[in-house]
């Protein structure tokens, strides 16, 4: 069924019309790189308050709840991007054990942002750097499987 | 200068780096990690000084707080970037979205010094409320649009790459 519905894809006029313009596909990576990049910083530096490895002038509440905004608001861009990239090669990606870790890895990032979200307030101050922790090794495991898609055929 | 490349290339380590199954693509997940924290980061301190994020914040503060895990990242990107090079000294020396982005990296690093000389001596006048000088105002446009463009380019040499044999 899957193999079904990545031939239907790669043969919509979207898919031509990406995978035929050369410049497309880099523009679009280009894109959700940059979107990867307000994620990713904002995420890490939260996550480094909750460890406490890193302190500043606003609680580690305050410093959450300033960031999570630029989390939040380039994921839509990050999946319409990534949603363009696939159509051109469906099968390269859908089909690729790297994109599978990926998405279950971001259900998992997901969690876990919206978690601290929430609660990191109510939390002890372990519980916090456990959070800070798993958070850290779930976004870069995001960006390894993403990076790894390139080059684990499926 | 390509004898020092085809040297470089030819090290025991490069060519590990070009010849391995998976040493290429995992030292380049440490570069993209490394990088998209370099321009997310720097990106936060551009639009403080844009006047367009974190305005009720002390700029010298954010400064403060965010530039030195920019420069630990970046040494990071460097470090990783130099051993990707390696690999391939004499193709990417050879192509132009390298060339590109290695032009556009100084232009970022002269950007910074710049400013880090003459603006920022000045940060007591405009530290504190959201009004920033047009000098600042132009250092961050001109750091956004350069990271931006750096990332481009750095995309591009993936597919711009020609076998020399």
């Amino acid at each position: 069924m899957l193999d079904a519905f990545c031939r239907w894809l790669q043969a919509t006029q979207l898919s031509l019309i990406i995978s035929t313009h050369f410049w497309i596909i880099p523009a679009l990576q280009t894109v959700h790189i940059l979107a990867i990049a307000s994620v990713i910083s904002s995420v890490f530096m939260i996550d480094l308050r909750l460890i406490g490895l890193v302190r500043g002038e606003q609680s580690a509440d305050q410093f959450a709840a300033r960031l999570l905004p630029f989390v939040w608001w380039p994921l839509p861009i990050l999946a319409v991007t990534g949603a363009l990239l696939i159509s051109a090669e469906p099968a390269r990606s859908l089909e690729n054990p790297s994109f599978g870790i990926k998405m279950a890895l971001l259900l998992g990032a997901i969690t876990i942002t919206l978690l601290y979200q929430r609660r990191a307030a109510r939390l002890s101050r372990v519980a916090r750097a456990g959070l800070g922790i798993l958070s850290i090794l779930l976004w870069t495991g995001i960006v390894l499987a993403g990076r790894w898609i390139a080059y684990t055929q499926p | 200068m390509f004898g020092i490349l085809q040297f470089l290339q030819n090290t025991g380590f490069a060519t590990a780096i070009r010849e391995g199954d998976t040493l290429f693509p995992w030292i380049e997940c440490v570069h993209v990690l490394a990088i998209s924290f370099v321009v997310g980061s720097i990106a936060a301190v551009d639009l403080r000084l844009l006047g367009l994020a974190s305005r009720d914040r002390r700029f010298s503060r954010l400064n403060a707080e965010i530039v030195p895990l920019t420069w630990a990242a970046f040494a990071v990107a460097l470090a990783s970037g130099f051993l990707l090079f390696s690999a391939k000294a004499v193709q990417y020396s050879a192509n132009l979205s390298f060339e590109l982005k290695m032009g556009l990296l100084l232009l970022a690093g002269l950007n910074m010094t710049i400013f880090q000389l003459l603006t920022f001596r000045g940060v007591s006048a405009w530290d504190i409320g959201p009004s920033t000088p047009p000098s600042a105002k132009l250092a961050g446009a001109l750091s956004l649009t350069l990271w931006i463009a750096i990332v481009a380019c750095g995309r591009t040499i993936g597919f711009t790459m020609t076998d020399l044999g």
